[in-house]
């Protein structure tokens, strides 16, 4: 997890396309500029990062549904909850699953875990559009080979 | 209960719109100034009532080449009846 690159998601250590469920985990890590500010001298995961991860390991997974011809992007939250702090070193279990696919659009609901317990939990609405570019497209799809490798 | 009070009733209760303002002739966008985000929850929320997909993609297509108006669509007599005729194709 690099909070200051947006990037989330550690590993993946499973997608089920019959469940539509994806299974990730990451580190947060023991320094970053985030911490800085977020709070001096108290380390905190903002909040919106919290929402960020759930939404990558959403669109992550909505992406395996549709064979990574178009991306999925963050459009709505609704019941977002952030039940319990996270700080620095903690190890997250992220869960994704996806609660409809519409046309051009997708819902999920997931929820991120530390230690077992349940600090967040929303429900997302993904608009999916084709990818800005052939190189994002191909870049993004070798960043998640990654994670499934570290997986 | 009709198709068009089942649709009115998700319209007002997804976006701040007034179940009152809400009649056969509106048009969704025009007039009631539905925006793209409160869109997707109502066909996310009729999607649901009516076990049907809503081909959303391929009527904004439809729309952005001009082969069909947005009142085709997207008025709420038209839009029931293309809901209606979703869920006949679905049984």
């Amino acid at each position: 997890m690099q909070l200051e690159y947006f990037q989330m998601i550690d590993r993946i250590s499973a997608v089920d396309l019959d469940t539509k469920v994806l299974n990730a985990h990451s580190t947060v890590p023991d320094e970053s500029t985030v911490f800085e500010g977020h709070f001096p001298g108290h380390p905190l995961v903002p909040g919106v990062l919290m929402i960020e991860t759930m939404a990558q390991a959403s669109g992550i997974l909505i992406m395996h549904t549709i064979n990574f011809e178009k991306i999925p992007l963050l459009a709505g939250v609704k019941e977002g909850k952030m039940r319990d702090f996270v700080g620095p070193k903690t190890e997250l279990e992220i869960k994704a699953e996806i609660e409809h696919e519409g046309s051009g659009f997708a819902v999920t609901r997931a929820e991120i875990r530390a230690d077992g317990k349940r600090v967040a939990n929303a429900q997302l609405t993904f608009t999916i559009k084709p990818f800005p570019s052939p190189d994002l497209q191909e870049t993004i799809k070798a960043q998640v080979a990654d994670m499934k490798k570290s997986g | 209960m009709s198709t068009f009070d089942k649709v009115a009733d998700i319209i007002s209760e997804t976006s701040e719109i007034s179940r009152e303002e809400i009649t056969p002739e509106s048009h969704t966008i025009d007039d009631l100034g539905i925006d793209s985000l409160d869109f997707l929850d109502i066909v996310f929320a009729i999607d649901k009532e009516f076990g049907i997909k809503i081909p959303l993609e391929t009527w904004t297509q439809e729309v952005n080449d001009g082969k069909a108006s947005t009142a085709e669509y997207f008025v709420m007599k038209n839009l029931c009846g293309k809901i209606d005729e979703l869920v006949t194709a679905k049984a």
